[in-house]
């Protein structure tokens, strides 16, 4: 019974952990990785993924379909269905969304969030509405950034191929206050280089809007995790390679840490 | 046969999901006949409480939901917005709950356990539960249990012995569950929560309330 687990536990070892959370990348129905948004490397189906991410019970999963926004098209909603029917976590899917329908299809397939990029930049009251039908817990806005020569952080769109001449921050400011519930603030510099995520970029943001931000991009171990929750004032941390590569060359491993390593590391 | 209420309030295809992973066999209806039949009752739901109550009595559930929670004692778990609807009001709006408990649904920066000014919210993430006391739909929940939680308005029960989950986020000792009799609200969201989740599933689907256990309406 849950009682007596819960009278073997000591209470203060019992730290709320903050979440960390695998991001995986779409191009049709295969998963790739990148490094600085370009490069990609085949990383595997899927729903094999999604599995073991299931296995390891893993905190969240984010879903982006990279190329579905620069080549016109829909979510891919039969993908989306059999990931959702092996994730017994929450999800987040972005990629291609611009109508309420798709947004209520995808919720309806078993998927709790959805995250908008492009569409959020372009049409920023489509948030408001997403948020009036859904709930804001449902509207998640990841800002790609990439700094420019002056070191400026600038949002991007079209998956990193477009400035959107605006700060971060004042684009999380703005989504925020349209109903977005959380922001992924994604650092395209630093995307699949290890170095560790853009600790000032994240600050900015989070200081910038009272919802939960989320940092992404350039985890090398869980250190950074760490710091970009501690140093950088996120409510939770996502990466990519570290979760699907090991070692120098990029092999592919799918894996995630046990739990009791991932609370020895904010501890 | 269990049956989702779909009063058009978030995320149901997860529920049925890990339903279908044990085994069961889950309908979504909004069909006050289906409902009627139904074995057991999930009220789920994410979204805004007002707005909740609104779909329920344009979608003409009230009466039926009424007789079979409260008449027919049909064992029903309620989750998230599904939850704080059993309770008899909300400060998310001004529509009456459904009032099968006897409780409030409260801002997390209010009540007796307000949160720390420094909390964001929603409370979003993994978050650890004590239970307050034995159940039948906590039984063989595995060691360390964590579920995931995603709210901004958290439950107040005027009993404390309808307690049955706690939790605690940004400094607020909080009502995480509560049973009475062949009710039982869960505010975290077991479909979303990996092994843990997954058997407080196959426990309520198993649950027979006992009938001592049968609640007193005021």
């Amino acid at each position: 019974m849950l009682d007596a687990v819960s009278a073997s536990t000591p209470r203060a070892a019992r730290v709320h952990r903050p979440r960390v959370m695998p991001v995986l990348l779409l191009k049709g129905d295969l998963l790739y990785k990148s490094v600085q948004f370009k490069d990609l490397k085949y990383v595997g189906d899927p729903r094999i993924a999604v599995k073991i991410f299931n296995d390891k019970g893993c905190d969240e999963l984010v879903l982006l379909d990279i190329a579905a926004t620069n080549e016109k098209r829909r979510p891919n909603f039969e993908l989306i269905e059999e990931i959702a029917g092996e994730a017994f976590m929450p999800v987040a899917y972005g990629g291609g969304v611009r109508t309420l329908e798709d947004f209520a299809q995808i919720i309806r397939l078993g998927v709790e969030k959805v995250v908008l990029c492009t569409h959020a930049v372009e049409d920023t009251a489509f948030i408001g509405k997403a948020a009036g039908v859904f709930g804001s817990q449902s509207v998640v806005v990841c800002i790609d950034v990439k700094r420019n020569f002056m070191g400026k952080a600038q949002v991007m769109t079209h998956a990193g191929t477009k400035a959107a001449g605006m700060s971060a921050a004042e684009l999380a400011a703005k989504v925020a206050a349209a109903g977005a519930g959380e922001i992924v603030i994604n650092s395209i510099d630093r995307d699949g280089t290890f170095k560790g995520y853009d600790i000032p970029l994240i600050k900015q943001v989070a200081a910038a809007v009272d919802v939960p931000v989320i940092a992404c991009g350039g985890a090398g171990n869980l250190e950074h995790v760490v710091e970009a929750i501690r140093d950088g004032g996120a409510s939770a941390a996502a990466a990519g390679s570290i979760f699907v590569f090991q070692g120098p060359h990029r092999a592919v491993l799918i894996t995630f840490p046990e739990e009791g390593k991932l609370r020895a590391a904010f501890a | 046969m269990i049956v989702i209420v779909n009063y058009e309030m978030g995320n149901l295809g997860s529920i049925r999901n890990m339903f279908r992973r044990l085994g069961h066999q889950a309908t979504i209806s909004n069909d006050a006949a289906t409902i009627a039949s139904a074995e057991r009752l999930i009220l789920p739901g994410v979204g805004h409480f007002a707005q909740g109550m609104e779909n329920l009595q344009r979608l003409g559930l009230r009466a039926v939901l009424d007789e079979r929670v409260l008449g027919a004692c049909t064992p029903t778990l309620g989750i998230c917005l599904g939850m704080q609807l059993m309770t008899k009001s909300s400060e998310e709006g001004p529509a009456e709950g459904l009032g099968w408990i006897d409780a409030r649904t409260v801002h997390f920066r209010n009540g007796a356990q307000p949160v720390a000014e420094s909390a964001r919210l929603p409370h979003i993430g993994w978050n650890f539960v004590d239970a307050a006391r034995p159940h039948p739909v906590l039984a063989d929940v595995p060691d360390d249990p964590r579920f995931y939680f995603v709210h901004t308005y958290r439950v107040e029960c005027a009993a404390p012995s309808d307690v049955l989950l706690t939790a605690d986020y940004g400094g607020s000792h909080f009502t995480a569950a509560f049973a009475q009799g062949n009710i039982v609200g869960i505010q975290c969201h077991p479909e979303k929560s990996h092994k843990f989740g997954m058997q407080v599933f196959s426990n309520f689907a198993a649950w027979t309330p006992a009938a001592v256990e049968s609640p007193t309406y005021a």
